[in-house]
């Protein structure tokens, strides 16, 4: 996802910074892979059907048979010391990558001071409390929306 | 392997496709229960194992269901659970994208777009801490993921570079 920000807002901007946390936000409500989903979102925008289906095999095929040869290579050498060493190098990288991407969409102009509380009450609800995901997004996205409503009246 | 292996590949990726919310990372737990506990179909450990090369290769973190079809039952595994998992929720997301487009503007529109922009970015800050507690479990390595952050916060260098000069940090033993 760090990498579909960077891509669709600053290097093809094929989306402003607002559009993607919009799309984001869509396709977070959305059941399914959000990266996938924010791929089929664009390319619908762009082309209807052959753009969704293009932007899918674009986002997947390369990483799908990518993805089954590291599998073979890490059948093979995973228990090797070093390539254990390295993955653990890795995750802790790919984990600030995730962190920084959250701080980054916090300091969004879209979101505005008072409903603030609502993403701090949801970074309670699901780091801390560990609530489950659809029971507390059906109970928490109406009331952050309704709060919206409010506000703008 | 046999049809019933693939059969129930695709029947079980299709319903977790549906009440993925949230993406890949919530329902792990799910998948976690049907391939390792309800269908045998490989141990605990091979499974995080699985999961922690989906996470440092490069493409949606999704992809782990590739691994584990083709685990399962070879290259048609692989195929199988991951149409499985992507179809039904890409096939809901552009129906829904092209009457969301429709009601550009609506009232009701923006402020369910506005809602939920903090529920997202209390979700990614939520992802942020919970990967970081699973991924680290030393000084070294949290003081990794938070260069990492600030790197990434504060110039516009790949974030592929960080990944290779993070595994070398690994490679020399200081996480």
């Amino acid at each position: 996802m760090p990498f579909a920000r960077r891509m669709l807002v600053e290097e093809r901007r094929w989306l402003s910074a607002e559009e993607f946390t919009d799309v984001l936000s869509l396709c977070q409500l959305l059941p399914g892979p959000n990266i996938v989903n924010v791929a089929v979102c664009v390319g619908a925008r762009y082309h209807g059907v052959r753009g969704a289906v293009a932007a899918f095999a674009g986002l997947m095929t390369a990483p799908f048979f990518i993805m089954l040869a590291l599998g073979a290579l890490y059948t093979e050498y995973g228990d090797l010391p070093a390539v254990s060493a390295v993955f653990r190098g890795i995750s802790a990288a790919a984990a600030g990558l995730v962190v920084a991407m959250g701080l980054k969409m916090a300091a969004s102009r879209r979101l505005r001071s008072a409903m603030a509380s609502f993403a701090v009450l949801t970074l309670i609800g699901i780091a801390l409390m560990r609530l489950p995901l659809v029971l507390f997004l059906l109970s928490v996205a109406p009331l952050s929306v309704m709060a919206t409503l409010w506000r703008a009246k | 392997m046999n049809e019933e292996t693939l059969a129930q590949l695709a029947m079980d990726f299709s319903v977790l496709s549906l009440i993925a919310v949230g993406g890949a990372i919530t329902v792990l737990p799910e998948m976690h229960r049907s391939v390792v506990e309800v269908h045998g179909w490989m141990g605990s450990a091979q499974f995080a194992e699985l999961f922690a090369l989906a996470q440092a290769a490069p493409g949606p973190n999704i992809l782990v269901v590739s691994l584990i079809g083709w685990k399962v039952a070879g290259l048609a595994g692989a195929v199988v659970a991951t149409a499985a998992v992507c179809g039904p929720s890409c096939v809901l997301t552009f129906a829904v994208s092209r009457i969301w487009q429709r009601f550009r503007g609506a009232r009701w529109r923006t402020a369910v777009e506005d809602g939920l922009v903090p529920v997202t970015v209390g979700l990614m800050l939520a992802g942020g801490y919970l990967i970081t507690l699973s991924a680290d479990h030393s000084w070294p390595a949290f003081a990794t993921t938070a260069v990492t952050a600030a790197v990434v916060l504060t110039t516009r260098i790949h974030p592929l570079w960080l990944f290779g000069a993070a595994g070398l940090i690994g490679l020399a033993g200081w996480v």
